[in-house]
């Protein structure tokens, strides 16, 4: 299958390694991706802090780049959520009308990777190995706005040499929510710790997720508390050999 | 019968509790910093939590309930001006008399001058969000009326010169010894040997309360629901005190937001089951006290209704927002919210505290009053699951935050990266730049984002992905 990916300004940015895996991932198991140049950045963060009106030309920017594919995925739910659920909206208030009716059919195409590889490629065995104990966090956006549901966790559990143990309060938020880290800082700072202290709990050696911007933020929590657990995006556990 | 209470206006500022003195995060500041309080909410939280999603798994229908409250409540928002008077002509036909209130000084005016009429120097009263909404308790006592009020969480709260922190649960952020300071110091007649164990402070304040119930003869209710059908007003509550408020005095009268009314007497089959699953985690609320105007020689034979809008017009002209008032005030969305459940409800500086309060304070005062409060989300989503009339917060949120003011600097910055975004070359160019700009360190000393206070930066890759992609 000839799938495009959308990489995210955060893995594209900051994260490559997560995006570089999809790729891996995705031709090993015998398909073709395609990056087209002309992506850059969903718009979320602008639609979630309050500047719809910038968002449309991001808006209308994904929508050009990605209308000539059947299938997109991300290894994003969060930016998956914000494709599928506000684009169409957004667009819509700004008056856009034909926008917004492209924006919802190209959501429908458009998955996170775990969606792309349980729905469309119907593989749960990606054939990969990863000899570590591993938590999963499901992040908010994943489980609550794009409902992929237990499908990590079912690609986790086909993953050999791969001990999964499950943390506890996984469904409470990490405390991350794009700026509110920023402008509620103490809040959101006090959400981390918890999540960290549950991450901790578990004795696993990574925690891993979805969502680059998430582990962004757990990540670094993690490393000021030195405390030698490591963030790893989905997408580079599915990808290991 | 046509009533016109003006252009729809935002509640007054000067009178209610709907405003804070200052912003969340500084609000929320001195809320963490406090640990007996972070403690005490947690271990109310998640005991509702549990309770409720228990009783909630028993329903093979919840979902299919939650749909239909939501519709329900849709249709009084799309008819709220025909439903509003046919809920007075009902009313009226059964011997009560209604009052229209376009703001919280009108309502306080209103039934002050009802109380002062019957000549009686105190009210009891029914727990009611809308009179602590327009502060009808401070307007009583200006014009020399004690208002006591009956439901244990709140007299806690009066008595301790407190203001509520939780929908449901008022004294939520108290625990039994802070409680039995609270009744040694403020209430008449306790006995001075009180210890913290619940049962006895439960009994001292039942004993002080039954004399009061006996020896007043005003009461003053909030209602859950007016059912524009019969004229019927409805309580839910817990402790049987409503009962006693609503069935013992001669004169009632009722302050009900004008959102509360619902078309039929059926539709209470879909909301009684979903209020005290979704609140108390209870199957059934122990006490639902129902009255229909006056019934002559049973209950209060002299009965007002007050019907509220303190900025409710203005929310339901908002088609966006409008969804804030299909709330029935179970406070479930404060239980999951992890943001509610460190900062606590006097963080939110309304009486509508958690995620509903973060829509409806800002909605019911205009955005300018309270443009922190959308902002005291992190979007996570909890309170949409959570809400049994399915109001979608997290998008009232982000359409709210469209509306609010924006400081300066962010709007610069935001443009400029809207506007490096939609140029693919440039925004290149820009990944590649924060390659280079490693001053900040990993510690993120000299940012002033507030980022670097619990986490590290990530540390910069050398390559970014298509710069990857194009050299494979």
């Amino acid at each position: 299958m000839r799938i495009a990916l959308f990489a995210t300004c955060l893995a594209d940015t900051l994260f490559p390694e997560a995006a570089k895996a999809t790729v891996r991932l995705l031709e090993r198991l015998g398909h073709e991706v395609v990056f087209p140049l002309e992506q850059t950045c969903c718009g979320q963060m602008h639609i979630n802090t309050g500047y719809q009106r910038d968002a449309v030309p991001l808006i209308r920017r994904y929508v050009s780049v990605f209308s000539g594919y059947d299938v997109i995925v991300a290894p994003s739910g969060s930016c998956v959520g914000s494709i599928r659920h506000q684009h169409a909206l957004v667009a819509a208030r700004a008056g856009a009308a034909g926008l917004a009716a492209r924006a919802s059919e190209l959501g429908a195409r458009t998955y996170e990777l775990s969606e792309l590889l349980i729905d469309v490629l119907e593989v749960e065995d990606v054939g990969a190995y990863y000899p570590h104990t591993v938590t999963y966090h499901p992040t908010c956006h994943s489980l609550r706005m794009t409902r992929v549901g237990d499908k990590p966790l079912r690609l986790l559990r086909q993953v050999r040499g791969l001990d999964l143990v499950e943390l506890p309060a996984a469904e409470q938020c990490c405390g991350f929510g794009g700026t509110f880290a920023i402008k509620n800082a103490e809040t959101s700072a006090a959400m981390l710790a918890d999540k960290l202290t549950a991450i901790e709990s578990t004795g696993a050696s990574v925690c891993t997720a979805g969502d680059a911007s998430c582990l962004m933020h757990i990540g670094g929590g993690l490393s000021r508390r030195e405390s030698g657990v490591r963030t790893v995006h989905l997408a580079e556990i599915l990808a290991a050999t | 019968m046509s009533t016109f209470l003006g252009m729809p206006a935002t509640a007054p500022r000067g009178v209610g509790h709907l405003r804070g003195d200052e912003p969340f995060p500084a609000a929320a500041h001195t809320a963490l910093a406090n640990d007996q309080l972070r403690r005490n909410l947690r271990h109310a939280t998640t005991t509702i939590r549990g309770k409720s999603g228990r009783v909630i798994a028993e329903l093979p229908d919840w979902q299919e309930l939650r749909s239909a409250g939501s519709a329900i409540k849709a249709d009084v928002m799309s008819r709220l001006p025909e439903l509003l008077e046919e809920l007075e002509a009902r009313v009226t036909e059964r011997g009560g008399v209604v009052h229209w209130a376009a703001d919280a000084n009108q309502a306080n005016a209103i039934v002050t001058e009802l109380v002062r009429r019957t000549g009686s120097e105190r009210v009891i009263k029914v727990k009611s969000m809308a009179t602590q909404e327009i502060a009808l308790n401070e307007a009583l006592e200006a014009a020399g009326i004690q208002p006591v009020e009956t439901d244990l969480a709140e007299l806690i709260v009066q008595l301790g010169n407190d203001q509520p922190s939780h929908i449901l649960v008022p004294a939520i952020h108290r625990n039994r010894s802070e409680i039995r300071e609270i009744f040694l110091t403020a209430m008449p007649g306790v006995d001075p040997g009180l210890t913290d164990d619940p049962p006895v402070l439960a009994a001292a304040a039942r004993k002080y309360l039954r004399e009061t119930f006996l020896s007043t003869k005003v009461a003053i209710s909030g209602a859950n629901f007016g059912i524009a059908e019969t004229g019927t007003l409805a309580v839910v509550e817990s402790e049987g005190n409503g009962r006693m408020c609503l069935t013992l005095p001669d004169t009632l009268i009722t302050v009900m937001g004008i959102e509360k009314v619902v078309p039929a007497w059926r539709d209470l089959e879909v909301f009684l089951q979903l209020l005290p699953r979704a609140s108390t985690g209870e199957r059934m609320n122990p006490y639902t006290t129902m009255w229909t105007g006056v019934t002559p020689g049973d209950g209060p034979q002299d009965f007002h209704l007050v019907l509220l809008d303190n900025g409710r017009s203005a929310v339901l002209a908002d088609p966006a927002g409008r969804s804030a008032l299909h709330c029935i005030r179970c406070s479930a969305c404060l239980n999951v919210c992890p943001v509610y459940e460190r900062t606590g409800g006097h963080a939110y500086g309304s009486v509508y505290p958690g995620p509903i309060g973060a829509v409806l304070s800002p909605q019911l005062t205009g955005i300018e009053d309270n443009a922190s409060l959308p902002f005291a989300s992190s979007l996570c989503g909890a309170c949409f699951d959570a809400c049994p009339v399915r109001i979608d917060i997290p998008s009232i949120l982000v359409h709210l935050r469209n509306r609010a003011p924006h400081p300066k600097s962010e709007r610069a910055a935001m443009r400029a990266a809207a506007y490096t975004m939609d140029r693919p070359k440039l925004y290149a160019r820009a990944q590649r730049a924060a390659k280079l700009a490693r001053i900040a360190g990993r510690r993120g000393r000299g940012l002033p984002l507030g980022w670097n206070r619990a986490r590290d930066l990530p540390e910069i890759p050398a390559q970014t992905f298509r710069d990857w992609w194009a050299s494979r």
